[in-house]
């Protein structure tokens, strides 16, 4: 038997640097298996010679000092309503994280709050941070399935999205990609997430790092240039990655 | 002939019709719901007209996980009763399965020699079902993350499971556990409610969504605010036996049944079986209930063991998170040799998300030594995470099955498998070893 790519976990003498990873609202915003994003920038952190730090934000709690990466997942709506309150009471720190430059990946439905607000199909309008420049609004239509995306900074990302609610971007973010299949941030301009500063929102789960490395590897650069001033990769075997994306890009939508 | 005449004549003949229609499509060895589309098509009163002549009505099992188990067991409990019973059988649990399946029992003049129906349905499914055919009794199990590609959220599924338990005219059998199965209670007006419920020492073996990722410490999400008292409780699980308290005592009965989450099930089972017998020890026999009880078998694929090269081989299968973490929990690894089967097939779900919801920890120090389906490398890269060791990889299942039994001789073996893919193992094992036939 093989372990493929495993290094053992804890602090090692050689180690580059610890860099702080914090999960955004793990209890509420969590539903398709956005803790796998969490795990992955965790195990690669050990796998490029860095120590992790993976720290759990929750509502209600002391907001952690010097955050090197931070992750947010999706929810339903019930979650979304349970975190509102804190998040906006976390929009300046959140913010001035991101003008400064941490990289920060948001997923689904904390990709929705991060942006201007989330307009319900009742009418409703839920308050984002405006972190990002976009806005969503909530539809009858679920786009749900495989999406591939072609970006020019990560190659083709692949995932899987499942929606209701439809962003579109404003003219202070550019989109992570488009969507030769799938449908992406709405139903009409072929795009799909977004990009500001270090920041990558996208729809998709699947999780979404596990088959895409290169997102990984460019939240761990950017947190290490940003406080080492450099980056020192490692080596980490991504032959499964490699495996895992040719088989999900010939799967059906 | 007149456009009337024409359909009163289709009507007449819709279920002669259909069972030709079955037979052939048995013949054929074709899909178990075809003939149930046909005579759905054709007289849509079919179903409501027939199961409605029940003298003890209809009773639907409905909920995430252990549909199948729960529902042969509550089968097994009322025959245990005297009592005959109608079902469907082929895990066909989509309206058009329950049409089917009555095609198979029903005389040529569409009658039902049955006492009571007891029907698994998918919770989308059973919501259509309720609509046409309003149960007497329902029984829902839990709303787990499962599919979500089908329907979306969870706290959906929860209201999928309100709407059968309004549409029900008798008792609602809820989890008392699961708070979004508990609640369900506040919303009915008239029904009766009977709860089932664990002891509070076995609640942390059943990890909800909720806290999957809580941190330690923090509360839960509001439940009842004040534990309702359950019809029947399982106090005790243990070897080959289990402890259920009800009407104010504590019985011990052997359990065939393997796995914390299936003897769970069968409080669920008691708990409806005492409901359509009439409850309480003056009606239901208890003595022969708990025989039935003790003697249930596993359901195709549900823990089910199988013997090849006169070691046992464990199917289990997985199709959610919370499946999954309780299957890794209820069996554990140590002596086993393991494979993981997964297929991403519209029936196993597409979204392969889940796989990052299980922890597989408990694998690391044995390793897994295949892993097949058609997301056999998203399956590997699950685990290279986790640093759980992998022999080998390979999308065909066929070869990788032969490579497993071939390298693990001497060994049990365990394969934790998606639904198709369990389909897709069973029939490769039936080629070497008798595997039961699910008819």
């Amino acid at each position: 038997m093989s372990q493929a790519g495993a290094n053992p976990a804890g602090e090692s003498p050689e180690s580059k640097g610890t860099l702080r990873v914090v999960q955004l609202y793990p209890r509420d915003m969590n539903i398709y298996g956005d803790w796998g994003n969490a795990l992955v920038l965790q195990q690669r952190l050990h796998w490029h010679g860095y120590t992790p730090e993976l720290l759990e934000y929750n509502v209600g709690d002391p907001f952690p000092e010097d955050v090197d990466i931070i992750v947010g997942g999706g929810g339903q709506d019930s979650g979304q309503l349970v975190i509102q309150d804190d998040l906006q009471a976390r929009a300046a720190t959140l913010k001035d994280l991101a003008e400064d430059g941490a990289p920060m990946l948001v997923i689904c439905g904390l990709y929705q709050l991060f942006g201007h607000f989330f307009k319900t199909r009742t009418g409703a309008v839920i308050p984002g941070i405006g972190v990002l420049d976009v806005e969503t609004h909530g539809t009858d239509e679920r786009l749900i399935g495989n999406v591939k995306v072609a970006t020019s900074e990560f190659g083709e990302v692949l995932g899987y999205e499942n929606h209701s609610g439809q962003t579109t971007l404003g003219s202070g973010v550019r989109p992570l990609g488009t969507v030769p299949k799938g449908t992406g941030n709405n139903s009409s301009d072929g795009h799909e997430g977004a990009r500001y500063r270090n920041i990558v929102a996208s729809y998709l789960h699947g999780s979404l790092l596990p088959k895409n490395p290169a997102i990984a590897d460019f939240l761990i650069r950017t947190a290490a240039e940003r406080k080492f001033g450099t980056f020192e990769p490692g080596q980490p075997d991504d032959r499964f990655a490699q495996l895992a994306r040719e088989h999900a890009a010939r799967r059906p939508r | 002939m007149p456009l009337l005449g024409y359909i009163r004549t289709m009507f007449y003949f819709s279920v002669p019709l259909g069972k030709l229609v079955r037979r052939a499509s048995r013949l054929r060895g074709g899909g178990s719901a075809f003939p149930g589309l046909v005579v759905e098509k054709i007289d849509p009163g079919f179903m409501r007209r027939t199961l409605s002549s029940l003298p003890h009505g209809v009773a639907v099992v409905s909920g995430t996980n252990g549909k199948t188990t729960t529902t042969k067991m509550v089968v097994e409990l009322l025959e245990s009763q005297g009592l005959k019973v109608f079902t469907n059988r082929t895990g066909s649990n989509f309206t058009r399965g329950v049409a089917a399946a009555l095609l198979g029992e029903v005389d040529w003049r569409g009658r039902l020699d049955a006492d009571v129906a007891v029907l698994e349905l998918d919770e989308a499914h059973a919501v259509h079902f309720v609509n046409s055919v309003p149960p007497r009794y329902c029984l829902l199990l839990n709303v787990l993350r499962d599919q979500l590609d089908r329907f979306g959220e969870i706290d959906k599924t929860a209201q999928l499971l309100q709407h059968i338990a309004a549409k029900t005219t008798g008792t609602v059998v809820l989890n008392r556990e699961d708070p979004r199965v508990a609640r369900i209670a506040d919303t009915l007006t008239g029904q009766d409610v009977a709860y089932f419920g664990l002891d509070d020492s076995l609640l942390d073996t059943f990890p909800n969504d909720d806290d999957m990722r809580a941190a330690p410490g923090s509360p839960a999400p509001a439940g009842l605010p004040e534990k309702p008292a359950a019809d029947v409780v399982l106090r005790k699980v243990g070897a080959d036996s289990a402890d259920f308290e009800y009407d104010g005592g504590t019985v011990t009965t052997g359990m065939k049944l393997r796995g914390v989450y299936n003897i769970f099930n069968a409080a669920a089972a008691l708990t409806l079986a005492r409901s359509i017998c009439g409850g309480g020890a003056a009606t239901a026999d208890h003595a022969t209930l708990l025989e039935a009880l003790s003697q249930v078998e596993p359901a195709f694929g549900r823990g089910e063991s199988l013997t090849v090269d006169g070691q046992p081989l464990d199917l289990v299968l997985v199709k959610n998170p919370s499946g999954f973490r309780l299957g890794l929990k209820s069996f554990p690894a140590g002596g086993y040799a393991t494979m993981i089967a997964i297929n991403d097939n519209y029936a196993d779900g597409r979204d392969m998300s889940w796989l990052w919801d299980v922890e597989f920890d408990s694998l690391r120090e044995g390793g897994v030594d295949q892993v097949t389906g058609s997301r056999a490398y998203d399956m590997a890269l699950r685990l290279q995470y986790d640093e759980v060791p992998v022999g080998g990889v390979e999308t065909e299942i066929a070869p990788a099955l032969a490579a497993f039994i071939r390298e693990a001789q001497g060994k049990p073996k365990r394969i934790f498998c998606t639904y198709t893919a369990m389909l897709a193992i069973r029939r490769e094992l039936s080629k070497i070893t008798t595997v039961e036939v699910v008819s």
